[in-house]
């Protein structure tokens, strides 16, 4: 049977298919496909940060300059969808998809098929949520949490909630096969606990995602029902609750944090030990920390809702658990300094981008440990502070991680090294400029501004203008890195080696630069001297 | 000079009604019970900037004693079990100290017996309604009314207006968005029980000076207490988004003494009694039936 099957694809084990549409609008090649999400996230990228820039303009000083205040609400709403949904899952989904069949010995996905649907569903979800924006009445204006009755006031909601069912869908797929891939087509050797670090974060990401993609499709749902077949789920005149929304939507949203990051930390961990040239410190705890924070990250949702008026227990269980967090998360940032503690440290991008993301991501996560304490949430739900921590969480967290490694991957997939200096200076003016942007929200919010205003006290407008010119600068950063990008895959000169990276460690780095179109036919013999993983026999 | 008085205004020397040019921190605010956010938020912060020190400290020591170009050779070691407890038993003693002190100020916080006043507030968009329930033991009749944003600011946000927000004073102080057409009413040292809730969309009562925010859901009544220490002037602003003019649906509480708070009210009975303001519009089905229309 397997045989007949191998036989059948023999004629694209040479190299990739010749027509342009053949290769990429229908390959069931687990690098292509990989790279066809790295461009889609990038494109949403500059989608969503171009509706970024336009908040920062209308927000650079008080008063109405430039848009009307229900389309800065389209602005907030789409912004939020796009980057979370459009930009940041697909680039780790790209980035799972390059790298998890190479870094595990297997020849591809498990069910490249699927594979092939699962990203092509996403260019079309993304065109119906975006075309909202240029119909009457507008776009979804409610906030990407859609709460409602707020959400049922949009004429496009049906637009949105098609939209991210497709999106669900997609991920969904794209999570089955990972899994499907992990435990079923490591290569003879690869034992669960030698697998890298990214590899697993993966891999429990992907079930974060099956539990809760579906909760969030039942929750977009019940508001489309709600609005055109007379349900009443949220409606209080009917009966229902618009809290129950709340309590549904975040059981998905507080594991969707964490599918944003948790691949991140993957990375990191790759990332570090390889320019500490020194393996990685406590990889058995680092995989329990990951388990740990994925099973919290069930039992914590409520701590988005702490101003709705919840009963005293639960406000202090929720308080309790979201506190729990810190401790794995504690544990990462400390193995991650201890790792490069005794090491041999060298500072390509890559590494400057590890390095920036354990400060900065950290320094998020005080911020969330502050915002767990109840009476203090009081205070900070819904200001600049909360818009503060997550953004030092999404994009000095999971963004800084997906630029890390791409820079720390790219060799291998173009066969070409970028340019080091235009890598360090795209380092250099990132992260200044979204300290610039993002730090003095915290005052902001701290002296009272809430989030998703349009406009302000005149109050607030020092820390304001700052932060937008911090915005702008860190947008045009970004141009930098698509020209490092372009140029390191037409460009550049200067060839990669296999192993790029002198403490590079794992199967990935065995196999040629650029990665050939199909890798790994034969299952490769694995030295375990050659993974990543640190105290696996300790 | 001027950053030393500047200093002492953000960490509290001086307690402001209104946030400030510069602010950085929260203020201690100006009820019995807005202190607790206000600690917590300092002694929380205070944690966080000493274990940042400790691991940032540790890890910018490694990035210069462990540079390959001064020539470190790495090490073969993954493995600590001392280390490893440590830093996991060290957090938890710390959590534990937060949770205490962040348990007793919510406790006191969900505490709303006793109390000597009941004032009912209402969300609408884009403004709020505030009906006096009750003072003293004693119901109050009909005294209520709406309170939106004031005409200079309202006038001064148009997109394209031409004016400038700097323009918008009462007194010296800059009130732009920060004021509204009728200002809420209360006595000081009384424990004010606030009955919240909706009449469209989610909104969110929130005055800093008090410490805390609760959201104004239709179908739900949240219960909430303040006692305001010293008279004043004290705004916030609606804190849930609630469609296109959230931002400009701002919350103004004036506190006075009590017995210029009793002479107030008889002056409101007697109007009312004129007059008879209205009923509230507060109407689920109907409001529910023009969303869906
Ligand atoms: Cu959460
Ligand atoms: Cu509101």
């Amino acid at each position: 049977m397997s045989y007949a099957a191998t036989h059948d694809q023999h004629d694209d084990h040479h190299g990739a298919p010749k027509s342009f549409f053949q290769r990429w609008c229908m390959s069931t090649n687990h690098k292509d496909i990989g790279t066809l999400y790295l461009i889609f996230a990038l494109t949403m990228f500059f989608i969503g940060g171009s509706f970024a820039m336009t908040i920062r303009a209308e927000l650079f000083k008080p008063g109405l300059q430039l848009v009307q205040p229900y389309f800065f609400n389209e602005l907030t709403t789409m912004h939020g969808l796009v980057m979370i949904f459009g930009a940041i899952m697909p680039a780790f989904v790209g980035l799972g998809n390059w790298m998890i069949p190479m870094m595990v010995g297997a020849p591809d996905m498990a069910l490249p098929r699927m594979n092939n649907l699962s990203f092509w569903i996403l260019p079309f979800a993304f065109v119906l949520l975006l075309s909202t924006l240029f119909l009457p009445g507008g776009g979804p204006a409610g906030g990407w949490t859609m709460y409602p009755p707020l959400s049922l006031q949009s004429g496009s909601l049906a637009y949105v909630v098609f939209a991210i069912h497709l999106m669900g869908i997609s991920s969904i797929m794209g999570a089955i096969n990972i899994i499907a891939t992990i435990l079923n087509m490591r290569a003879p050797g690869m034992d669960l606990l030698k697998m890298p670090v990214f590899v697993w974060s993966w891999l429990i990401t992907a079930f974060l995602l099956i539990a809760v993609m579906p909760v969030l499709a039942g929750a977009v749902t019940m508001l489309l029902t709600d609005k055109y077949f007379d349900t009443s789920f949220f409606n209080p005149g009917g009966g229902g609750d618009p809290v129950l929304y709340q309590h549904v939507f975040w059981f998905f949203g507080h594991p969707e944090v964490y599918i944003m990051i948790l691949p991140a930390f993957g990375i990191i961990s790759e990332i570090v030990p390889t320019f500490s040239r020194k393996p990685i410190f406590g990889y058995k705890a680092m995989v329990f920390a990951l388990a740990c924070i994925a099973f919290l990250s069930f039992i914590v949702w409520a701590h988005h809702m702490f101003a709705v008026g919840l009963p005293l227990g639960a406000d202090i269980f929720f308080m309790y658990a979201t506190m729990l967090i810190s401790i794995p998360t504690g544990v990462k940032v400390f193995n991650w300094v201890t790792t490069m503690w005794g090491g041999s440290l060298t500072f390509e991008t890559p590494m400057l981008f590890a390095v920036a993301f354990i400060i900065l991501f950290t320094i998020g996560g005080f911020s969330g440990l502050m915002l767990a304490l109840v009476p203090a949430d009081f205070q900070y739900h819904d200001t600049y502070f909360v818009v503060a921590h997550f953004h030092y969480v999404l994009v000095t967290g999971a963004l800084f991680a997906i630029i890390g490694a791409t820079y720390y991957w790219l060799p291998k997939w173009t066969g070409n090294m970028y340019s080091e200096f235009w890598g360090k200076v795209h380092f250099w003016n990132s992260v200044i400029w979204v300290n610039v942007l993002f730090f003095p929200q915290h005052f902001l919010g701290l002296a009272g501004m809430p989030r998703r205003i349009p406009d302000y006290n005149v109050a607030f407008a020092n820390f304001n203008m700052i932060s937008s010119i911090g915005g702008f600068l860190f947008g045009a950063s970004q141009l930098v890195f698509l020209g490092v990008l372009i140029h390191c895959a037409f460009f550049s000169k200067k060839k990669a080696a296999d192993r790029v990276w002198e403490g590079a460690r794992g199967l990935e780095w065995t196999v040629p630069s650029p990665a050939p179109h199909h890798t790994f036919d034969v299952p490769p013999v694995i030295h375990d001297e050659e993974l990543a993983h640190g105290d696996v026999h300790a | 000079m001027a950053a030393a008085s500047l200093a002492l205004a953000s960490f509290g020397g001086v307690a402001y009604a209104a946030p400030h040019p510069w602010q950085l921190n929260m203020e201690p605010g100006a009820s019995t019970w807005s202190r607790v956010p206000y600690d917590l938020n300092n002694i929380s912060l205070a944690v966080c900037v000493v274990i940042g020190i400790l691991v940032f400290g540790a890890m910018f020591v490694a990035m210069f004693r462990f540079r390959k170009s001064r020539g470190a050779v790495a090490e073969k070691w993954s493995h600590n079990t001392m280390l490893e407890v440590v830093w996991t038993i060290v957090p938890v003693i710390i959590l534990v100290a937060l949770a205490y002190l962040s348990t007793g100020g919510l406790t006191s916080w969900a505490d709303t017996t006793g109390s000597q006043m009941t004032v009912k507030v209402t969300g609408y968009q884009w403004k709020w309604r505030y009906d006096y329930v009750s003072y003293l033991g004693q119901p109050i009749e009909k005294v209520g009314f709406m309170s939106k944003l004031d005409q200079q600011s309202d006038e001064t946000r148009q997109l394209g207006s031409g004016m400038d927000p700097y323009a918008v004073k009462v007194g010296d102080e800059n009130t732009y968005l920060l004021n509204v057409d009728k200002p809420l009413v209360v006595p000081v040292d009384t424990k004010i029980r606030f009955a919240i809730t909706s009449g469209d969309v989610i909104h969110s009562w929130w005055v800093p000076a008090f410490g805390w925010k609760l959201d104004a859901i239709p179908g739900i009544i949240n219960g909430a207490w303040t006692n305001i220490k010293t008279p004043g002037t004290y705004r916030g602003q609606c804190a849930e988004l609630c469609g296109q003019d959230h931002g400009f649906m701002p919350i103004v509480v004036v506190a006075k003494s009590k017995a210029d708070f009793a002479k107030w009210l008889s002056e409101q009975e007697a109007e009312s009694k004129k007059a008879p303001p209205p009923p509230a519009p507060f109407d689920a089905a109907a409001q529910v039936a023009a969303q869906r229309g």
